[in-house]
């Protein structure tokens, strides 16, 4: 449909400027020291659900890439890690059928498990392989790096996301019979 | 002028969203013919941006529904053309200004179709500049939508969509969100466009006061999907279905009718520019005006809020505010008005919390707050965001409400009988349970205001409350806000509507360019043409009919007008 | 003007006369190089190159301090990083053991180890002229029209643009939300509960999502509008001409890139090793 492919580059771009101010600006500390809890990866995960997995990839990728630019320096393998997670997570977005209002337990366990596989597959492996490609760095510190890392975003994707998709599938619950009392 | 053809030409029209039971629009038949100038009016809901949408051909294409009967633009039934054909035919302006600056710059914007239609790009640079021209931006081509003010923006907009050479300009409540004095500048310019090209033009709007200011050839009410009227402003004006609609008419119109004045008599009635009174007309006015009890308004409680000498930038290099100082009295309700950046909204936040200023001090009830937290504002200052999508986080109206309880250390019950309290101040108590995904924008707008009044301020500051409200709306939600006025609650609102600063509220704050420039009533600021001028405020046409009838003092004039108002509307409930 | 997204400084020099689409190029081509080489000489050069080009593009190094010093930590933190995870990753990638010192325990300072880490180093050193001279001397206008001659389709090209023309307008509205949550006490600092801090960013992230989501609807209406997505094609407003220079410096590139690519891989693996 022609219109869709019209609201998918918006949301691409949409998607990426939240993922930017997100990661660039905001800053929730997570109780571990130095590190914040990743509330762009809920977000991406979000739009990779309403959206599916072009959006979801280009658009976490698009907000990687000029995040760290700002930066001076961009990490090439992690950008990849995101516009993997995003990708897989989008592959799944036929299953969470959230415009019909339904956030519940399938919907819930089906967002759970893209996830975990989404962030299993970018972090452990697309982006340690690139790490130990382009910095020869020694397996351990990669997947020590990466573990935490997935194992943080795989939390904060599925917390943040969730709850996330749960108030937006609220807001276009059907009205249904409301009485006034 | 007028050749036969219509250029647009509803037959028997019906649509029906996907989403909705109901049809939007039924049966409608329209014709408009190529040059004419048309506005179309109605409530909240009537289906204005509908019919808007189905011209420029969203609906279908971009909204799926059901449509029968047919509708041709310049020649070609819409429901089998397509989106692209229909807008090298028909241009759209819409409300939002941010939402069409696609672009990076004025000029790229203003390019936008062209590049989609594969321009060259030195006949595109070209062409760009000659469009911006005819809407006098072109000598900021290369700024940043943040650099713009509302006004320019909006001629972005406009330009952007000249550059197709449309036959059709259609606007959807182009001055929403402007400052009365782009409002006016809007509307002269798009008639300046139409002369200069003869295009044909639609513009959708609740403030046809505003609308009016330049001619109009004809206006189409509509209500709940159907056409009620199809006929000349003059006929309009003059017949009852303004008032039994629910918009609100001008507001000299109102004035010649409270004083006897048979408005249907009087020549050139639709634009205050034209209205010739007869001497009879005018007696009856001044007679009018000398039985009048003068109203005095005084207010002399304690302060309530004071600023003094506040400077403020975002960024270091740019001030925005000037040494304000101001005093605000408890039981006030007060209206903060001026040019579109100004720094009326910059000014709330210093007051809020949200910044802090560079220097000065704000205090509260005598007390210096300069230094106090938000949250620790928050229990005395309330502050209510345009947009009210932008506060509302729960999916139930109670946990809405009840959200600015949860940390203050009452109980359960307590924060309940709070919420119930509150709610039922606001008209909101049979809703409780409700989501709020099922109220209307205005009813949303409420929950917003309820959840700042729980918290028990004393002071409440709304930015633009009624922007983009009907008249029906508009009006609910001024008689709420002044309830709370009537219960003790200082009411601050910042606003562009200057028939509102007229009418609910006794004080009016007027910025220019960051500076307090003059703290008057309301009355007196809108009989100040030189005032009017450098604020970028706009006249009001009850001035205009003070001087033509000769009164020599028009401020106390509009004070009997309002007051008078008042006093029906008292009635009328 | 200018946008303020990204560290856009305009100024008349060389590199900033070069098409975005050139500067794309040298971007890719450096980063990549960077990337997959390991080889000393050639990441030496890389090096001696877009310090020239830094230095071409009168960008002074005042005007990036937050970079550069966010870079310096970022370095010395991995430096420290990289040798106590592993010390012995040097030798053995070099086949060689040179002891320096002992510092106590397993770890010993070797010559390979601290040739390797030099290496990394230099990796992340270089990325930091190019990402400058790439993001400082490219207007953001260009960006859209320079990836797409680059071969990308222009609506993805395009969500990069939109992207940079939407990030303050979201970054104001997080803002505002943030403020108006916090009247009513919505806090995200260290000392509000684990889990309560998660429930106040949602609380924060909600309505700015849902807006970002009226937001799209509203763009996507008016870019339909002005016939976004009509032809296969599309041209670009801001596009500068290639000139002759253009061409000489992406023919620059791509032989420095084949010639590196080759010298790197040239003893069968992509490092260099002086120690055998
Ligand atoms: N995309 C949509 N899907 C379903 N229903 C819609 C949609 N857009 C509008 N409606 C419904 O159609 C009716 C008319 O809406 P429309 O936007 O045309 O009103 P309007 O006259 O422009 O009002 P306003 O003055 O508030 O802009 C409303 O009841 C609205 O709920
Ligand atoms: N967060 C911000 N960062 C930088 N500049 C800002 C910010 N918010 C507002 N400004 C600038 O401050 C000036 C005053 O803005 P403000 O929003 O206070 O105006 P306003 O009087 O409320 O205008 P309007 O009637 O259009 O709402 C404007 O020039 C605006 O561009
Ligand atoms: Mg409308
Ligand atoms: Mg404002």
């Amino acid at each position: 449909m022609k219109n869709d492919s019209v609201k998918k580059v918006v949301a691409t771009g949409i998607g990426a400027a939240l993922f930017f101010v997100l990661a660039r600006f905001v800053a929730i500390p997570s109780g571990i020291p130095n590190t914040n809890i990743a509330l762009q990866y809920g977000v991406q995960s979000v739009f990779a659900v309403l959206y599916g997995p072009v959006v979801g990839c280009l658009s976490g990728f698009i907000g990687h890439v000029l995040t760290d630019i700002t930066w001076g320096e961009v990490w090439w393998s992690w950008a990849f890690g995101t516009a993997v997670y995003g990708l897989i997570v989008g592959v799944f977005s036929k299953r969470i059928n959230i415009q019909s209002g339904n956030f519940g337990k399938t919907e819930i366990i089906t967002f759970v498990i893209a996830n975990a596989i989404a962030n299993v597959i970018a972090w452990p492996v697309v982006a340690a392989v690139g790490d130990m490609i382009i910095y020869k760095e020694p397996a351990n510190l990669v997947i020590a790096q990466l573990a935490v890392a997935a194992a943080a975003d795989f939390v904060c994707a599925v917390v943040i996301g969730g709850l996330l998709l749960f108030g937006y599938s609220k807001t276009i619950a059907k009205t249904g019979s409301l009485d006034r009392e | 002028m007028m050749s036969n053809t219509p250029i647009i030409s509803f037959k028997d029209f019906s649509f029906q969203y996907n989403a909705q039971k109901q049809p939007t629009l039924k049966h409608l038949n329209l014709d408009i013919y190529p040059g004419e100038k048309i506005l179309i009016c109605g409530a909240s809901g009537s289906g204005k941006s509908t019919i808007g949408n189905c011209i420029n051909g969203l609906i279908p294409f971009s909204y799926m529904g059901k449509i029968e009967g047919s509708l041709t633009v310049d020649g070609i039934e819409t429901k089998d053309s397509s989106i692209f054909e229909l807008s090298t035919r028909v241009g759209t302006v819409l409300q939002d200004p941010d939402g069409q600056f696609v672009g990076l710059t004025v000029g790229e914007d203003i390019a936008f179709a062209l590049e989609n239609d594969c321009v060259e790009q030195k006949q595109m640079i070209e062409e760009t500049f000659l469009s911006a021209q005819k809407v006098d931006i072109h000598r900021h081509l290369d700024h940043a939508p943040y650099d713009l003010s509302g006004g320019q923006k909006q001629r972005v907009s406009m330009a952007g969509v000249l550059v197709d050479k449309v036959k059709i300009l259609l606007f959807d409540e182009p001055l929403a969100n402007l400052d009365p004095a782009t409002g006016k500048s809007a509307i002269e310019l798009i008639d300046k466009i139409q002369k200069e090209s003869n295009t044909t033009v639609i513009i959708i709007e609740h403030r046809i006061e505003d609308v009016l200011w330049e001619k109009i050839d004809r206006i189409i009410l509509l209500d709940d999907g159907c056409i009620i009227s199809d006929s000349t402003p003059q006929q309009l004006l003059t017949g009852p279905l303004l008032v039994e609609y629910g918009i609100r008419e001008p507001l000299y119109l109102t004035a010649l009718k409270y004083t006897g004045v048979d408005v249907s008599k009087v020549e050139g009635i639709d634009n205050i520019k034209t209205v010739r009174l007869t001497e009879e007309d005018k007696a009856a006015v001044r007679k009018w005006f000398s039985m009048q009890p003068k109203p005095v308004l005084i207010n002399d409680n304690d302060v309530i809020l004071e600023t003094r000498n506040l400077d403020f930038g975002y960024t270091e290099n740019t001030q925005i505010l000037f040494d304000v100082s101001l005093k605000i009295q408890k039981g006030e309700m007060l209206a903060i008005v001026g040019r579109n950046g100004a720094g009326k909204s910059t000014l709330c936040k210093l007051v809020c919390g949200f910044e802090n200023p560079q220097s000065g001090k704000i205090f509260y009830a005598n007390e210096d707050i300069t230094d106090s937290s938000i949250r620790q504002r928050a229990a005395h200052i309330g502050y209510v965001m345009q947009n009210p999508n932008q506060m509302i986080s729960q999916s139930m109206i109670f946990d809405e409400v009840a959200m600015g309880l949860k940390k203050s250390g009452l109980s359960e019950e307590q924060i309940k009988e709070r919420v119930y309290q509150t709610l039922k101040i606001c008209g909101l108590y049979e809703f409780r349970n409700w989501p709020i995904s099922a109220l209307s924008f205005g009813q949303k707008k409420r929950v917003t205001i309820a959840s700042i009044l729980v918290m028990g301020p004393d002071i409440i500051i709304l930015d633009e409350p009624t922007a983009g409200q009907d008249f029906r709306h508009y009006t609910e939600i001024m008689e709420f806000l002044s309830q709370l006025n009537e219960q003790g609650i200082t009411v601050i609102i910042v606003t562009h509507d200057m028939h509102l600063m007229l009418e609910y509220t006794n004080r009016a704050l007027v910025f220019l360019d960051g500076r307090l420039m003059r703290d008057d009533s309301g009355s007196s600021v809108l009989c100040n043409p030189e005032l009017i001028n450098r604020a970028a405020l706009k006249e009001t046409s009850l001035f205009a009919i003070a001087n033509m009838c000769g009164i020599d003092d028009p401020v106390a004039f509009v004070d009997c007008f309002i007051a008078y108002e008042k006093k029906e509307r008292s009635h009328a409930e | 003007m200018q946008n303020r997204v990204l560290n856009y400084i305009p100024r008349d020099s060389f590199i900033h006369r070069l098409s975005g689409t050139t500067k794309f190029i040298i971007f890719l081509s450096f980063s990549f190089l960077c990337g997959l080489s390991f080889d000393t000489r050639v990441l030496l050069v890389l090096l001696a190159l877009s310090v020239i080009g830094f230095i071409l593009s009168k960008i002074k190094l005042k005007e990036v301090k937050v970079m550069s010093t966010f870079l310096v930590v970022f370095v010395t933190l991995n430096f420290i990083l990289l040798f106590i995870f592993n010390p012995e990753y040097g030798p053995e990638m070099y086949n060689s053991r040179t002891v320096l010192f002992h510092i106590g325990g397993k770890y010993y300072i070797t010559l390979e180890q601290l040739f390797y880490q030099f290496n990394i180093v230099l990796k992340y050193i270089i990325g930091f002229p190019i990402a400058i001279l790439f993001v400082s001397t490219t207007n953001p206008s260009e960006f859209a029209a320079s990836l797409s001659s680059l071969g990308v389709p222009y609506r993805i090209s395009y969500s990069v643009s939109l992207a940079l023309r939407y990030i303050p307008d979201i970054q104001k509205d997080y803002h505002e939300i943030s403020q108006s949550q916090e009247a009513r006490g919505v806090a995200l600092g260290k000392d509000v509960k684990f889990f309560e801090r998660i429930g106040n960013a949602i609380k924060i992230l909600l309505p700015l999502v849902l807006t970002s989501l009226e937001r799209i609807d509203a763009i996507s209406n008016s870019m339909q509008l002005r016939s976004f997505g009509k032809n296969k094609t599309r041209t670009w407003y801001v596009k500068k001409k290639m000139t002759t220079a253009d061409y000489c410096v992406i023919a620059f590139c791509i032989v420095m890139f084949i010639v590196g690519m080759i010298v790197t891989n040239q003893g069968g693996n992509n490092i260099y090793n002086p120690f055998v």
